[in-house]
């Protein structure tokens, strides 16, 4: 991308928008503040907050939290997919797999991941793993249901043509099925990666001794207001963060889905 | 390779099919009887009122499914289940999304694992070529037009040199300029490959157009009434369209299809109605 494109996609009239939205916010937050409007009275003001930030972020023990959520989400995720996945594959291939495993699949699901917190601390060794094994099922029914949903749905003409043109199985599955899939399975992922972020936070919250959510709490516990904001907000950018990060190896991983 | 035709290879026989579907309580004839036969690199287009069991027919040979009674023969050997000997082009496309023009139309070959990877690029792109895709090889289905993306089809049917290509209204809804190139670019791959076509239409044009073998079909249940070979030369040039042989065909082959509508507009046929009114109308005309 050359200098005067960058210099249009900033200026754009979208961003411009996105960007006065978020600033209104900010002028009406502080103006709560000054103004001792109810409710945002008790809130530390944007100005507040910025004063802090800088010693927030240049203390290590900041980014050791951003480091803590961030490796529970990516592992208990990246196990949520490699279970889900073929799970889900096996499940819409198969019916007496399906029928076998949907039915505990469907009672377990309803229930919510922090209602597993006080089970999973008791059958899990380390409360580190057991925030893990928390945030894995956050993900996980949301890959499966989504994986068996698109697997569901495959034009039964593209297997009809596949046939025809003499696939063996296993190039049905990895020329058909897999890319048929496809798309799903990052609809899926992008849908699970926010749920991931709640659970996580959630979790740190109630058995943490690290993380963007025990930082939040802690500050709340301690007394040290403007750090919440800084809390909230680092754990929205890094939600943003990882769900654009999807996107984009979606983009890159189906490229037929691109229009023009 | 295959350049001169495949003499011989890919001559079917169909001899007594019956089909019946049971819809609730009612069980429904499709085909009664229907028997044919495809001439080895021969191009045979069925033709016949809609609901006539065209479609079941196709479904039958492609092996997609069974025949209550009666045998299917290719090249003596009796047919049974869909294999990539018996190719089917259906009415909307069925290209891979995920796949580009060029991957598409390799795609057979690939995973048939009998040719070269040299060999299967060089044909593919030949095909591409003869069907006016060279220079979209790269894109993806989506990025086609309508037209474009049938022509790909054909000739990722074409390439697997199947014994038998079915073609199930292959042109349907396509609008009548984009059709009639179509029956072009049909026509070269065909006359490049020669190999054995079974080609559903129910346009009598387009029928007599591509035909070395016009077969008409009867109501539901269907069976073949007629056999028409159409002697006009090949390479097949629009021109032949105004011809006075050509318009001898459609005559006699209208002629047919009408009495055939009668009968099923007696019967309470709503499409023979409109059949029946058109072909009434032409009359007034001439």
């Amino acid at each position: 991308m050359n200098f005067t494109k960058l210099r249009k996609a900033i200026f754009s009239r979208t961003v411009l928008r996105g960007a006065m939205s978020v600033a209104g916010l900010i002028v009406f937050w502080e103006l709560g503040r000054r103004l001792q409007l109810p409710g945002l009275a008790a809130v530390p003001a944007p100005s507040e907050v910025y004063s802090v930030i800088a010693d927030s972020i240049t203390e290590a023990k900041f980014w050791d939290h951003w480091r803590a959520s961030f490796t529970r989400v990516i592992s208990g995720f990246i196990a949520a997919q490699i279970v889900g996945i073929p799970l889900g594959l096996m499940m819409a291939m198969s019916r007496l797999f399906h029928a076998t495993t949907f039915p505990l699949l469907e009672i377990m699901r309803p229930i919510p991941p922090l209602a597993w917190v006080p089970a999973s601390i008791m059958f899990w060794p380390t409360t580190e793993t057991s925030i893990a094994f928390v945030i894995f099922l956050g993900a996980f029914f949301t890959v499966v249901i989504n994986v068996i949903g698109s697997a569901r749905n495959i034009d039964v003409r593209y297997l009809r043509a596949a046939q025809s043109l003499g696939s063996r199985p296993s190039d049905v599955f990895l020329r058909i099925i897999l890319p048929a899939v496809l798309p799903g399975i990052f609809v899926g992922m992008a849908v699970g990666m926010g749920i991931t972020w709640e659970v996580v936070v959630a979790a740190e919250m109630i058995a943490g001794k690290s993380g963007l959510g025990y930082l939040t709490w802690s500050s709340y516990v301690g007394g040290n207001y403007p750090q919440i904001i800084i809390g909230m907000i680092s754990i929205g950018i890094a939600g943003y963060a990882s769900s654009s990060l999807i996107r984009l190896l979606g983009r890159f991983t189906t490229p037929w889905q691109r229009t023009l | 390779m295959a350049d001169t035709g495949l003499p011989g290879r890919g001559e079917v026989l169909v001899h007594g099919i019956s089909k019946a579907y049971t819809i609730g309580p009612k069980r429904e004839q499709v085909l009664e009887r229907c028997s044919l036969t495809l001439a080895a690199g021969e191009l045979t287009v069925l033709i016949g009122p809609s609901g006539c069991g065209k479609s079941t027919l196709i479904n039958i040979l492609a092996g997609y499914e069974k025949a209550d009674h009666g045998a299917m023969v290719i090249d003596g050997q009796p047919i049974s289940g869909p294999s990539s000997d018996r190719l089917v082009v259906f009415q909307e496309t069925a290209l891979f999304p995920w796949m580009t023009a060029y991957q598409n139309v390799a795609y057979g070959p690939r995973v048939q694992r009998r040719r070269s990877r040299r060999n299967i690029d060089a044909e593919a792109m030949r095909l591409l070529d003869k069907v006016g895709l060279r220079e979209f090889r790269d894109k993806y289905p989506s990025q086609l037009s309508g037209g474009m993306q049938r022509r790909a089809e054909l000739a990722r049917a074409m390439i697997n040199e199947p014994r038998l290509m079915l073609l199930d209204e292959p042109f349907r809804g396509l609008d009548a300029m984009t059709r009639e190139l179509m029956q072009e670019y049909f026509l070269r791959l065909y006359e490049d490959k020669r190999q054995t076509v079974l080609f559903v239409t129910s346009e009598i044009d387009e029928a007599i157009f591509l035909a070395d073998t016009l077969m008409l079909m009867s109501n539901k249940p269907g069976h073949i009434m007629k056999s028409i070979p159409i002697a006009l030369p090949r390479p097949r040039e629009p021109q032949v369209l105004i011809s006075a042989a050509y318009l001898r065909y459609k005559e006699e082959a209208l002629e047919i299809l009408h009495e055939e509508a009668l009968k099923a507009f007696a019967g309470g046929s709503k499409a023979a109605a409109d059949f029946v009114e058109a072909y009434e109308q032409r009359d007034i005309g001439q």
